[in-house]
């Protein structure tokens, strides 16, 4: 068993640096797509707010996995050829986009109207006021959900295995397939995921007590 | 492009959808029951054991937390069999499954519900005689669970979700029915529009009667 189990491990490895792209691509593409979207949806003229809105609460209303298999298997329907892999990688970005609307609304919502005001009367443009007054203020209480939202991520990459994606899931669903030996690999799946996922959790605790502190 | 919408195979096939949301529903109710009691119970322990057992209640939580649930529905499901003389039925292995993941989840809603029990509610339930166990039932919990409703509306609509996981292990709810559909009847785009409706509709409803719970018990004051 053990020896079947080392012989895997490269395969393995191959397997996990496919999750840890995927979650990476989805992690960026999410955050540039999401901060885009959320300022549209806090300052945008109100067809577009009306547009995040149902964009938002659409996504986040629906499990992963249907987003996933429309996406997947809607777009080439519809005429729109993906290679499975960027398939995933976009309804796992959406739905990741959806959350990072949020963070973003919420964390410029707390931020005191006076601020805004305040900068207003100084004679700052609309984009200064952003750059210089809210988002510096604003990414403290954005940061500490957004790095809590990062390990869902990496869990929610396991859903490409479904894709037929050689991820970490899938390496050891192929590697069960043939050596039989379901409880040990399983338990050295959950393992590995739980150590990135912890070490993120543990690493964003820290970054959270580091900008915890907010000036009112 | 070009694609022109058709529904009619959808309904002829609809009991599928329908069948699979009341499943659905039957997976989130039971395993979100069992969660609770696994939460309830954990949460009180925790908050007054010693260090063993908060370290012991703490790894359950963090590992189950840290790890995707569709490797612990496999893992249930292909790989306890395996190691234990123990035969159960997919949906069996899911609920289950959903039930310790969500009982992870619930420990912490409880958790931090429970240390944010004010200090003085505790310490008046003494000066009135009451007894440690009186004041957990009648003081410490009444309060928490008004405390954590909120969060525990959004646990228990984001657990609904996460049973659309279920159709890996091939149980009939509703993502595997539109599975079925799609594979069958090639409308693709149809039958993940009407699924999609589905899963709001039913989020919306669930999201609508516990705001309701919410609203009665803060009344309650």
């Amino acid at each position: 068993m053990a020896s079947q189990i080392l012989y895997a491990l490269p395969f393995l490895a191959k397997g996990f640096a496919v999750t840890l792209w995927v979650s990476l691509l989805v992690v960026t593409l999410s955050l540039v797509a999401g901060v885009l979207l959320g300022v549209g949806l806090v300052y945008g003229p109100a067809p577009l707010r009306w547009a995040v809105r149902i964009f938002s609460d659409t996504i986040r209303g629906i499990p992963i996995l249907v987003l996933m298999f429309f996406v997947y298997y809607g777009l080439p329907a519809i005429g729109l050829h993906l290679p499975s892999f960027w398939a995933a990688v976009l309804a796992l970005t959406l739905f990741k986009t959806a959350q990072v609307i949020e963070y973003l609304r919420g964390a410029v919502a707390s931020i005191p109207k006076g601020q805004s005001e305040a900068a207003m009367a100084i004679g700052l443009t609309f984009r200064q006021r952003l750059t210089s007054v809210i988002f510096p203020q604003a990414f403290r209480r954005f940061l500490p959900p957004w790095i809590n939202g990062v390990t869902d991520a990496v869990k929610g990459s396991a859903l490409v295995s479904l894709l037929g994606i050689t991820d970490l899931m899938q390496a050891i669903n192929q590697v069960i397939g043939r050596t039989y030996e379901a409880m040990p690999l399983y338990i050295l799946g959950a393992l590995i995921y739980f150590a990135v996922n912890y070490a993120l959790s543990l690493a964003s605790r820290r970054l959270e007590r580091r900008f915890a502190f907010i000036r009112e | 492009m070009g694609y022109a919408l058709n529904f009619n195979l959808i309904w002829r096939h609809f009991d599928k959808l329908w069948g699979g949301l009341l499943l659905s529903l039957e997976l989130a109710v039971i395993s979100i029951a069992i969660g609770t009691v696994i939460g309830l119970v954990l949460a009180v322990w925790y908050v007054s054991a010693g260090r063993v057992v908060r370290a012991i209640i703490a790894a359950y939580v963090e590992f189950i937390r840290n790890v995707p649930l569709i490797l612990l529905v496999y893992l249930v499901f292909y790989g306890v069999p395996t190691v234990v003389d123990l035969a159960y039925s997919a949906p069996t292995s899911f609920v289950l499954t959903l039930s310790v993941y969500s009982g992870a989840y619930l420990v912490e809603v409880f958790r931090s519900g429970l240390e944010a029990v004010p200090r003085g509610q505790l310490d008046a339930g003494k000066a009135i005689g009451l007894t440690p166990w009186q004041r957990l039932i009648h003081v410490r919990l009444p309060t928490m669970l008004r405390i954590t409703l909120p969060a525990l509306s959004n646990t228990f609509i984001s657990l609904f979700k996460d049973t659309s996981i279920a159709s890996v292990i091939s149980v009939p709810e509703l993502t595997f029915g539109a599975q079925w559909i799609n594979f069958n009847t090639f409308r693709i785009v149809e039958v993940y529009l009407v699924t999609t409706a589905m899963y709001l509709l039913t989020g919306y409803i669930l999201l609508f009667g516990l705001r309701l719970v919410e609203r009665r018990f803060r009344a309650a004051r």
